[in-house]
Parts: C-alpha cells; sequence; structure tokens
C-alpha cells in the first residue's frame, strides 16, 4: 500500500457514478436517452441548426406574405406558417423551451420531493405529520387550473410551469421518497452510524440519500414529460408566453389558423411528434430506473 | 459484590412502546407493550455482565437504553456519574465514543455501499481524529480483532468477507475509538457454529485486555457463562434474578432461573438435574399477568403472588425477585445497599 489515496479517490467516483447509474441494460431506456441527447444537441445547436429567425415574418421573392407554404416550397424545409414564419426553425427552437422547462421543473420536483421525503422519514415525529399534511393538500390542488390561475396572477411566461410544478408536483416524489427513507431508517447500518457518533446530517447525506437517488431519478424523468405536456397544454390553451417559441405555440398557432382545414399537417404534425418522442423518452427512462429500483418486476 | 467504581447506574427505567389508537383505547387494550418496565441496576468498571432471557423479554431493549438509542419513559440512566437520558450536542457526541455496540447481525450491521477502510473511518471522523493517524488506528485495531493482514481487507467491500471476518470488523469499529463501555447484542447468534468460539475468544481477550465494561445479550445461558462473571436474568420487561454468573448456574434461586438453568442441553457435573416443569409460551407481554409476571407459569406460585408484585430480596450476593425470598431480606446476611 504506498498510495493509499489514490484507490480510494477513485473508488469514491465510481460510487458517485454508481449512484446516478444511467439505466443502460434496457433497449427501451437506451433508445429514450438517445432520443434526449438528440433534442439536447438540437436545442444546445438551435441558432445553427434553425435557418431562420422563428419569429420572423418571411416574404417571397415577390414581396409576398410567405403563407402557408407547402414543405420544400421556396427553400423552406418544412414550409411556413399562415404569418410567414419558418416551421422548421419553429420546431428547433422549440425544443429549447421544451428542455429547459422540462429539465428544470424535473429537477425542481426531484430536488424538493427528496428533501421532503427524506426530512419528513428520517426526522418523523411532527415534522413528519407537517410535511405530510402539506403533501395532502398539494394533492387536493388540481393542477392545470392551478397553472392558469398562476398565469392570471403573474406574467404569462414558460417558468409559471416551473413554479406550479415546484410548488404542487413533489408531493408524489416527496410521499414515495418518504417511505423508503423510513425503512432505511431502521437499517442496521444506520444504527451503527448514529452509535459511532454520526450526525444526522452526515447519517443522511451518507447512508439514506445514495439509497434514495434511484428514486428521485425515476420520479425527476417522469416530471420532464409532465413539465412539456403541461406547458403544451397551456400554451395551447392561450395561457402561454407569447413570446417564446414551444411546440405548445405551435399547436395554438395552427389550432387558431385553420391548419386542420387547410390541411397543413406539415404545420402541426411535427411539433406533436415531438412532444410524443420526448415525453415517451422520459417514460423509457423512468421504466429503465424502475427495472432497477424493483427487478422483480421483470416478469 | 467488591466495591468498585460504578460506570452505569439505571435507576427504576422504564421503556414503553405505544400500541393501538383511539379505538383500541375505548375497548380498554393495553396501550402500550413494556417492554422494559423498571429496572434497576449497577454496572461497575472493568465488569463484564451478562443479559439473560428469552426472546421478548427485554434485553435488546435494555441494551438499546444503555446506549442512548432509545430514551426511556420513565427513570434515570446514568453514564461515568451523568445522567444520559437528557444529554445532547457535545455531551452525546462525548458519549458516543465512549459506549459502543457490537451487533447481532454482522451482515446488516455494514453498509453494503462503503468498504471496511471507509466504515472503520466513519467513528474516527466522528471523533475528529486527525487523518494522518487513523490509518494507524486502523491496523492496530484489525490486530486486535485478529485480522491481522488488514489490508488484505480495508478496500474490500462487506459483501465479499464472511461471516466471521464481518463480525470481527463490526467489533473493530465498535473498539477503534477505545471506549469505557460495549453492548454486545448477541453478537454470534447469525454466525456458524464453527466460528462462534472464535469470535467469542476474541471478544474476551479484548475485553481483559482493554479493561471495557461489557454487558451481553445473550438467551444462551452457556455462553453468557463463558464471557461474563456476573449475569442478570430478564423476564417480560423485569429482573428476576442478578448476581454473579457461576453461583446463578450452581444454585439458581428464581424458580425461573432454575427453569433456564435446567433447560440447557448439555449435561453439566455441577448443575441441577431436575428439569423444572414450567409452561410452554410467554404470556402476551402486551398484557402481562398482575402482581409477579411470571406467576402464571411458575409452579411455586401462591395467591401472594397475583397480587403484589416482588421486589428485590437480597441472598448472598445476589438480588432475587421472587416472594419465596422475602424473608431474606430480614436475615443478617443481607448487608450493602439493597436496590
Amino acid at each position: 500500500m504506498t498510495n493509499p489515496d489514490t484507490p480510494r479517490r477513485a473508488g469514491r467516483l465510481r460510487r458517485a457514478f454508481a449512484g446516478l447509474r444511467l439505466p443502460l441494460h434496457d433497449p427501451l431506456a437506451i433508445a429514450g436517452l438517445a432520443i434526449y441527447a438528440a433534442f439536447i444537441v438540437i436545442a444546445i445547436f438551435a441558432p445553427q441548426i434553425a435557418t431562420h429567425d422563428p419569429t420572423e415574418i418571411l416574404f417571397t421573392d415577390d414581396f409576398q406574405l410567405a403563407a402557408d407554404l407547402r414543405p420544400g416550397e421556396d427553400g423552406y424545409i418544412m414550409g411556413t406558417t399562415t404569418l410567414g414564419r419558418d416551421v422548421f426553425s419553429q420546431l428547433v427552437w422549440g425544443s429549447r423551451s421544451a428542455l429547459v422547462i422540462g429539465l428544470t421543473a424535473a429537477f425542481m420536483v426531484a430536488l424538493i420531493g427528496s428533501i421532503v421525503g427524506v426530512v419528513a422519514g428520517y426526522f418523523g415525529g411532527w415534522t413528519d405529520t407537517l410535511l405530510m399534511r402539506l403533501a395532502d393538500v398539494a394533492f387536493g390542488i388540481p393542477f392545470l387550473p392551478f397553472v392558469i390561475v398562476l398565469a392570471a396572477f403573474l406574467e404569462p411566461s414558460i417558468w409559471n410551469v416551473v413554479i406550479a410544478m415546484a410548488l404542487i408536483l413533489w408531493r408524489d416524489t416527496g410521499r414515495v421518497i418518504r417511505s423508503q427513507t423510513l425503512t432505511l431508517r431502521t437499517r442496521a447500518y444506520v444504527e451503527a452510524a448514529r452509535i459511532s457518533g454520526s450526525s444526522d446530517v452526515k447519517i443522511i447525506l451518507r447512508h439514506i440519500v445514495p439509497n434514495v437517488l434511484p428514486l428521485s431519478f425515476l420520479y425527476g424523468s417522469i416530471a420532464i414529460g409532465w413539465a412539456i405536456l403541461t406547458e403544451a397544454s397551456i400554451s395551447f390553451l392561450g395561457f402561454g408566453d407569447p413570446t417564446s417559441i414551444s411546440w405548445g405555440y405551435m399547436l395554438q398557432d395552427a389550432y387558431a389558423s385553420q391548419a386542420l382545414s387547410k390541411r397543413s399537417y406539415y404545420w402541426f404534425v411535427p411539433p406533436g411528434l415531438c412532444i410524443i418522442l420526448i415525453v415517451s423518452a422520459g417514460f423509457f427512462i423512468s421504466r429503465g430506473y424502475e427495472k432497477i429500483l424493483f427487478p422483480k418486476l421483470d416478469r | 459484590m467488591t466495591e468498585t467504581e460504578a460506570l452505569v447506574r439505571v435507576e427504576g427505567a422504564r421503556l414503553h412502546y405505544p400500541i393501538g389508537g383511539i379505538v383500541s383505547a375505548m375497548r380498554g387494550l393495553p396501550s402500550a407493550v413494556k417492554a422494559v418496565d423498571g429496572i434497576s441496576f449497577t454496572l461497575h468498571r472493568g465488569e463484564s455482565v451478562g443479559l439473560l432471557g428469552e426472546s421478548g423479554c427485554g434485553k435488546t431493549s435494555t441494551g438499546r437504553l444503555l446506549l442512548k438509542l432509545d430514551d426511556p419513559t420513565d427513570g434515570h440512566i446514568t453514564f461515568d456519574g451523568e445522567d444520559i437520558t437528557t444529554i445532547r450536542g457535545e455531551a452525546l457526541r462525548r458519549f458516543r465514543t465512549r459506549a459502543q455496540l457490537i451487533f447481532q447481525n454482522p451482515f446488516e450491521a455494514l453498509n453494503p455501499r462503503f468498504t471496511i477502510r471507509a466504515a472503520l473511518s466513519e467513528p474516527l471522523e466522528n471523533a475528529r481524529i486527525p487523518r494522518a493517524e487513523r490509518e494507524a488506528r486502523i491496523h492496530r485495531v484489525m490486530d486486535l480483532v485478529r485480522l491481522p493482514d488488514a489490508a488484505q481487507f480495508l478496500d474490500r467491500y462487506p459483501h465479499q468477507l464472511s461471516g466471521g471476518q464481518l463480525q470481527r470488523i463490526v467489533m473493530a469499529r465498535a473498539l477503534i475509538l477505545e471506549p469505557d463501555f460495549v453492548v454486545a447484542d448477541e453478537p454470534v447468534s447469525m454466525l456458524d457454529v464453527s466460528v462462534r468460539a472464535g469470535v467469542l475468544n476474541v471478544f474476551r481477550e479484548v475485553r481483559a485486555r482493554m479493561g471495557l465494561t461489557a454487558v451481553y445479550i445473550s438467551h444462551d445461558l452457556a455462553l453468557v457463562r463463558y464471557v461474563c462473571e456476573r449475569t442478570i436474568v430478564m423476564y417480560l420487561g423485569r429482573i428476576v434474578e442478578d448476581g454473579p454468573t457461576e453461583d446463578l448456574v450452581r444454585e439458581p434461586l428464581h424458580p425461573y432461573t432454575k427453569a433456564l438453568v435446567a433447560a440447557v442441553p448439555v449435561p453439566h457435573p455441577d448443575q441441577s438435574h431436575d428439569p423444572l416443569p414450567i409452561g410452554r409460551g410467554a404470556p402476551d407481554p402486551r398484557n402481562p399477568p398482575s402482581g409477579c409476571s411470571f406467576r402464571d407459569r411458575c409452579p411455586m406460585a401462591h395467591a401472594r403472588c397475583a397480587v403484589e408484585e416482588p421486589g428485590p430480596s437480597r441472598v448472598g450476593q445476589r438480588l432475587v425477585h421472587c416472594h419465596l425470598y422475602d424473608q431474606a431480606d430480614t436475615r443478617p446476611a443481607a448487608r450493602g445497599t439493597p436496590a
């Protein structure tokens, strides 16, 4: 043992990654991760990929409004909207808001839910009672109307969805993580840590949180889909942020412009498909986490 | 009992676990399990005491009280003159470095995610032992528990070790801070018979070498006899007999102790051979009998036992909680402080 530090550090790193445990054993989960990877690349390089400014009103060469052009016409890959905007560029930029909303909302939900769950489960007593009654209140609030009310009180913004999810959707995560913590708390090694003098904070960080992380990721990955769907619903209902392009906004725009009667499928089918793709990718990934957590589910 | 300094003093400790709810309370059902129901004893420095009794008699709960893993519902426990039922913060941290537990199940007492080195480092970190000193202490304690080739174990994970090795690691973890007081909760019950003796010998040796005050919790009289000079027999949350192990084995006084001694399967020349017929099952701990809790299984029970709870009576060096020995209190032989 010449240098005892090196193997230990490597082990710590490995453990950190093992704690993240990406579900790489399940083909569907890999597909989900691939879809996410693709959308993340598109979102990052949106300015380079998009051919036009998504909000710019375009004109044809003979100074006519470039409205309702079919895909390929005049070089517009996916055609244009009734207002003469490029559908392809909107679709590309839409991935940005979808991911930003999805990931921040998922992060908030997983973070708040995990903290509430671990604290309630570990400390028990009145802390537990208080937090779980709060969760009951959150369960009682209907989600979509709450977002609409929030949008009415605050400026319409894509962040309303994130705020609403952070305020309400932690409830499921919190409940599940609490029950997991309750079982972890009674493990002999947690007791052993207490006897060896570890503080509550240290026990939580060292012995509880690593075992709870996969569950947090599971609920986080479910929350991504929820957030994107909610944003799309809110935008479709017209309570969204009119200045930022999202897939929900595209659907609303198409709906308001009677795209269906004009048979402009190129306009509303792609954003719909994107929503379906990214939401189902989230569920595929969460399914992978579920398999890690509950291996016996497999038939 | 020889007059040595008291390390741990338990005075009328009770530990009641609440059960049931409003509905069962209205139906007049008991509202608590009395896991420990008013016990008192003193542990002297360097003494090794066996806590003996059948399942559910409260011996593990007593151990938990001694280590402040649970706080007593009633009564006091002092450790080195300090009341541990109320301590917190820095005082509690100091107590945690001085009183340790050796777990029953070594397979669960170590976090599977941590290497042995990390497991052994945890108490050292908490006691703020400087990093430079830790490795040396780890190696020293590994020698102490007879795992001398420490380097071979330290970077492994618990699942890569055998039960006997794990139990030694658990013991090492308890001993690494050089505590004054150790509670061992059936430390060999989960181990193969073939490795029990090794672990027990390490325990005995370490205890003698470090001058530890130890409580050994077990249901096995033979094991207690092997490691402890004094034995406390518990029944349904109460102490029934407390005295030197050899006396207790040679001439058990309380009917329950008699039954325990008679039940030891190995024939032994200096123990009574007439097995005592007592009822098979222990009564429901939620609803123990009135008076003496042993009376419904006791062949010697009389009317008084149903009414009055027997207090401690001193017989020689022993304390017996049984009405059969009440008169002993008045004898001139009864010296010292009756608890």
